[in-house]
């Protein structure tokens, strides 16, 4: 076999970054596989189960594995390899001094209005309280953070007068700056306070859709409204949102909130109107939550753009199973509700991430589920934007022709709006080319899934 | 509330995932890049508790507000009979507390040559049976003893000492008085020639310098050290701007006080650039010093090594000592002497990259770069890599070719962990075996054990 395994030690790169130089590699010719991953526990098992010999190292180590056709090809991988990591390291050093180390010491040489930490959960803390401690608000777009150190965050920043956004913090607009998985959307009257990434997505976007912007997104983690967490930055970014001019209406996005929570979030006496976009048993689904909003601003609920798929024979037969494969936990949370019944899967759960970059970036979990569904319905979402895969119908697409030909029938919620890198209506267009149902709102599309299923 | 953030145009410092910077890139937000590495194996669990500790930023203010700002004075030149109340045949010695028995060469070889200036054995195999024997002997630290010591650091009862009082804080510290370069004791060297300048150094130049200090007043060892620093010194390798300073203010009064040795006197301390060091180090340790104690406090208070461990001490944790092996210095050598020649890391002298200066200060020092790589930007690295691990710039000790930027100063165990930045240590390089002397000077990592060892303890502190 021709192999080239070996460890680098003290290189570090992050996990993105390594997945986007793994797939380069895989794509030289004759490469079959290649791993380059920080040399977690998890990661040299998985250069191990793929039978290369691995030497013992430490998660502060590179390692890297390939294996190939040839010599010469192992050689050009090598080669791209380098090349690789060259232009990774160089992008990071392009200044003539050396780069901080910390976020402290970033916070001393750059005159920063906020920090966005996406290290690995368990170092998040000390890049945050970093943050804080410099009297910086800061976005913590990582998961897997203890709910002590989030609790203590939040109260500092409290303290000190700035908001702590997460963890797990997917999404955040700020001053027109989209951060972490953030749609372009256009300014407007709308501050969004979001317990939860992706429903602050769809509700956004279908705003954009209807016309209407936002002021600023602030996501303030999805167990903020806990009652362990006791929805402290939920608090505080209402208010915030309450203080700003910009801001003519409220719309508050979140699983519904453990009830003293709730009554602490009633009882802030905010001046401006708040809308509440609970996602629930009982409650609106986002779609629905989005068209209270534009009611309220005394705004036309349009058409929500959709893109059927032909009919075909068989399709909504009774019986037929659903499978609901999401990136997005709270868009899944939302299928599975209308849908009522099937099985669904968010591949966003931290179970999912740990030690591997999110779905939204890597579909490889996703696409490898699809392609295991032999017959029934399957329900997807496609989630645009800044941060988000830069083209994902180029790999789903032929994934859903494949689906189709075998029978399955696809539908696509895209969680996007026209001024998304991506482009909403080319992607949608391309999903819709390959045979999939395509939507803009996640609970029509869980709705036309249910039906196909025979529901 | 009113949120900042919200007004104004948004910049963005980015720390992990490289996408979500690019992302940003392309909206043209304007934003500062961490370049982030996972903290030093194992130290993950240690911090997260550490950094919780809810008195460690007011501690940790509290404890290099303190360093900052001693005021060092040197205030007199004494016997260490009296001012240390030695008595026969007790050593203090550099580093963490070690014994004969795991006491490298140059160690083994000053406190040999330390028996023979006491009087206490005739010959070096009488003094190295005595000292092995243990009889009558008591060896210990210098820093259990508001002293530091450079190289082996062994200090005797009939030794004199420079005092320096810290006219902020109250404190005092004591280092003894430099014997030049060479065969010397520091270095291990215990030959007649040592001897002979140990014994002039007790009989004249100490009770002249004492005198002289007595007639011209305490000397403000902050200005002069600040002075220094601007006229290329770094206070460890480098301290020929020092020494030509404290001759400028000590001179006259010299000639005062001791007309008839003023020449030979004056003529010792011109002829070693190091004879400010001792003086430097008494005022980093009084410095230091101040900054002990504070509970809670990750702050580093002491680096020194004996010649076999190197060991810190830090503020929040008493007088313990977090310790692993001395390294071997990365350095230049001397003559004929090479890396197979060197005895590992030695010395008190740390305490100056401990107060901010030596290693730290190095962008100050273009004269030795050749030290660091050769280039004077490897120097400006040095020290600006130094800022990621100090809590503090020095309000004093500036840095002409960093725009009088403050010296990087008070080291933190947790940002030492979380970056794996060690402190850059400058030394001199000691002859591995007793008796050699110096062999060259060089750089010097300290175990990284040593701050996950210490980190260790803050969380149970």
């Amino acid at each position: 076999m021709n192999d080239l395994v070996e460890v680098r030690p003290g290189v570090y790169r992050d996990s993105v970054t390594l997945m986007r130089v793994s797939r380069a590699l895989t794509e030289r010719p004759g490469v079959a596989v290649a791993v380059v991953a920080m040399a977690t526990e998890l990661n040299l098992g998985l250069a191990r189960d793929l039978g290369f010999a691995v030497p013992s190292a430490t998660p502060g180590d590179l390692l890297v594995a390939v294996r190939a056709g040839s010599p010469a090809e192992l050689e050009d991988a090598a080669a791209e390899l380098e090349r690789q990591l060259a232009a990774r390291a160089q992008a990071s050093g392009t200044r003539g001094e050396a780069p901080p180390r910390t976020t402290r010491a970033a916070a001393r040489a750059f005159d920063a209005s906020l920090a966005l930490v996406s290290v690995p959960g368990e170092h998040a803390f000390a890049e945050a309280l970093d943050a804080v401690e410099a009297g910086l608000s800061v976005m913590i777009f990582s998961d897997n953070v203890p709910v002590e150190q989030e609790i203590l965050l939040k109260d500092l920043a409290r303290a000190r007068g700035v908001l702590v956004m997460g963890p797990d913090c997917g999404t955040a607009v700020v001053g027109g700056a989209g951060l972490g998985f953030a749609n372009v959307l256009r300014p407007g009257p709308v501050g969004v306070v979001a317990a939860s990434g992706t429903g602050a997505q769809q509700v956004t976007s279908l705003l954009d859709l209807a016309g209407v912007g936002v002021s600023h997104v602030l996501g303030v983690g999805g167990r903020d409204l806990s009652a362990a967490v006791g929805g402290r930055s939920a608090v505080q970014a209402l208010r915030a949102l309450d203080d700003d001019p910009a801001t003519e209406l409220i719309v508050l996005v979140s699983k519904p909130p453990a009830p003293e929570v709730a009554r602490a979030v009633r009882d802030l006496d905010l001046t401006t109107p708040v809308v509440a976009a609970l996602l629930g048993p009982g409650q609106d689904d986002l779609t629905t939550a989005a068209e209270k909003v534009l009611r309220a601003l005394g705004r036309d609920v349009p058409e929500w753009p959709s893109w059927p798929a032909p009919a075909r024979d068989g399709a909504a037969e009774p019986g037929r199973a659903l499978r609901g494969l999401y990136a997005g936990g709270t868009l899944c949370a939302e299928a599975a509700l209308v849908a009522g019944a099937g099985g669904f899967t968010d591949f966003g759960d931290d179970s999912y991430t740990r030690g591997r970059a999110h779905p939204m970036i890597d579909p490889a979990l996703r696409l490898e589920a699809l392609r295991g569904v032999a017959s029934g319905v399957v329900l997807m979402d496609v989630v645009l934007g800044h941060g988000a895969d830069p083209d994902p119908s180029s790999w789903l697409a032929p994934a859903i022709r494949d689906a189709v030909a075998r029978g399955v029938d696809v539908v696509v919620a895209v969680v996007g709006t026209d001024g998304d890198p991506q482009g909403l209506r080319a992607q949608a267009a391309r999903l819709n080319d390959a045979g999939a149902a395509v939507f803009t709102s996640n609970a029509a599309a869980a709705r036309h899934a249910r039906h196909l299923a025979g529901g | 509330m009113t949120l900042s953030m919200l007004y104004g145009e948004p910049r963005v410092i980015t720390v992990g995932a490289q996408v979500l910077g690019e992302a940003l890139d392309r909206q043209a937000v304007p934003r500062r890049e961490v370049d982030w590495r996972p903290p030093l194996p194992g130290a993950s669990a240690a911090l997260a508790r550490v950094l919780a500790d809810p008195r460690r930023e007011s501690a940790n203010a509290t404890a290099v507000g303190r360093m900052l700002s001693a005021r060092p004075m040197l205030t007199g030149v004494r016997p260490a009979r009296e001012v240390l109340g030695l008595g026969a045949g007790e050593f203090f010695h550099a580093g963490p507390p070690i014994t004969w028995e795991r006491a490298s060469g140059p160690m083994r070889g000053a406190l040999t040559g330390a028996m023979l200036f006491e009087g206490l054995a005739a010959t070096p195999e009488e003094a190295e049976e005595r000292l092995a024997s243990g009889a009558g002997i008591t060896l210990d630290s210098c820093h259990h003893h508001r002293t530091v010591g450079p190289m082996a650091g062994v200090v005797s009862p009939s030794m004199w000492m420079l005092e320096v009082a810290d006219a902020e804080h109250g404190g005092t510290a004591y280092c003894s008085l430099n014997e030049g370069l060479g065969k010397v004791l520091r270095y291990g060297a215990y030959g007649p020639e040592v001897i002979e300048r140990l014994r002039w150094m007790g009989e004249v130049l100490g009770p002249v310098l004492a005198a002289a200090l007595e007639r011209c007043g305490p000397l403000d060892l902050r200005t002069l050290i600040a002075q220094a620093l601007q006229m290329g010194d770094e206070l460890h390798n480098r301290n020929r701007a020092a020494t030509s300073l404290l001759v400028r203010e000590i001179a006259p009064a010299i000639v005062e006080a001791a007309p008839d040795r003023a020449a030979e006197v004056l003529r010792f301390i011109n002829g070693n650039d190091h004879f400010f060091l001792n003086a430097g180090m008494a005022a980093a340790k009084v410095s230091a010093d101040a900054a002990r104690g504070v509970p809670g406090s990750s702050l580093v208070v002491a680096m020194a090594r004996n010649g076999t461990d190197f060991g810190i001490q830090v503020s929040g944790l008493g007088d313990r000592w977090f310790t692993g092996p001395a390294g071997v210095p990365d350095g230049l050598y001397l003559g004929g002497y090479g890396p197979d020649d060197a005895n590992p890391d030695i010395g008190d002298s740390t305490i100056t990259e401990t107060a901010g200066l030596g290693g730290f200060a190095m962008a100050a020092a273009p004269a030795i770069v050749r030290f660091v790589g050769g280039e004077v930007s490897d120097a400006v690295a040095a020290t600006t890599s130094m800022y990621e691990i100090t809590l503090a710039e020095h309000p004093a000790y500036q840095i002409p070719g960093l725009g009088f930027r403050g010296t990087p100063a008070g080291i933190d165990v947790a940002l030492v962990a979380r970056t794996g930045l060690l402190p850059v240590v400058n030394t001199g390089i000691a002859g591995r075996i007793a008796g050699t002397g110096q062999v060259g000077a060089g750089l010097v990592s300290p175990p990284s054990g040593a701050f996950t060892a210490a980190l260790d303890a803050l969380c149970d502190a």
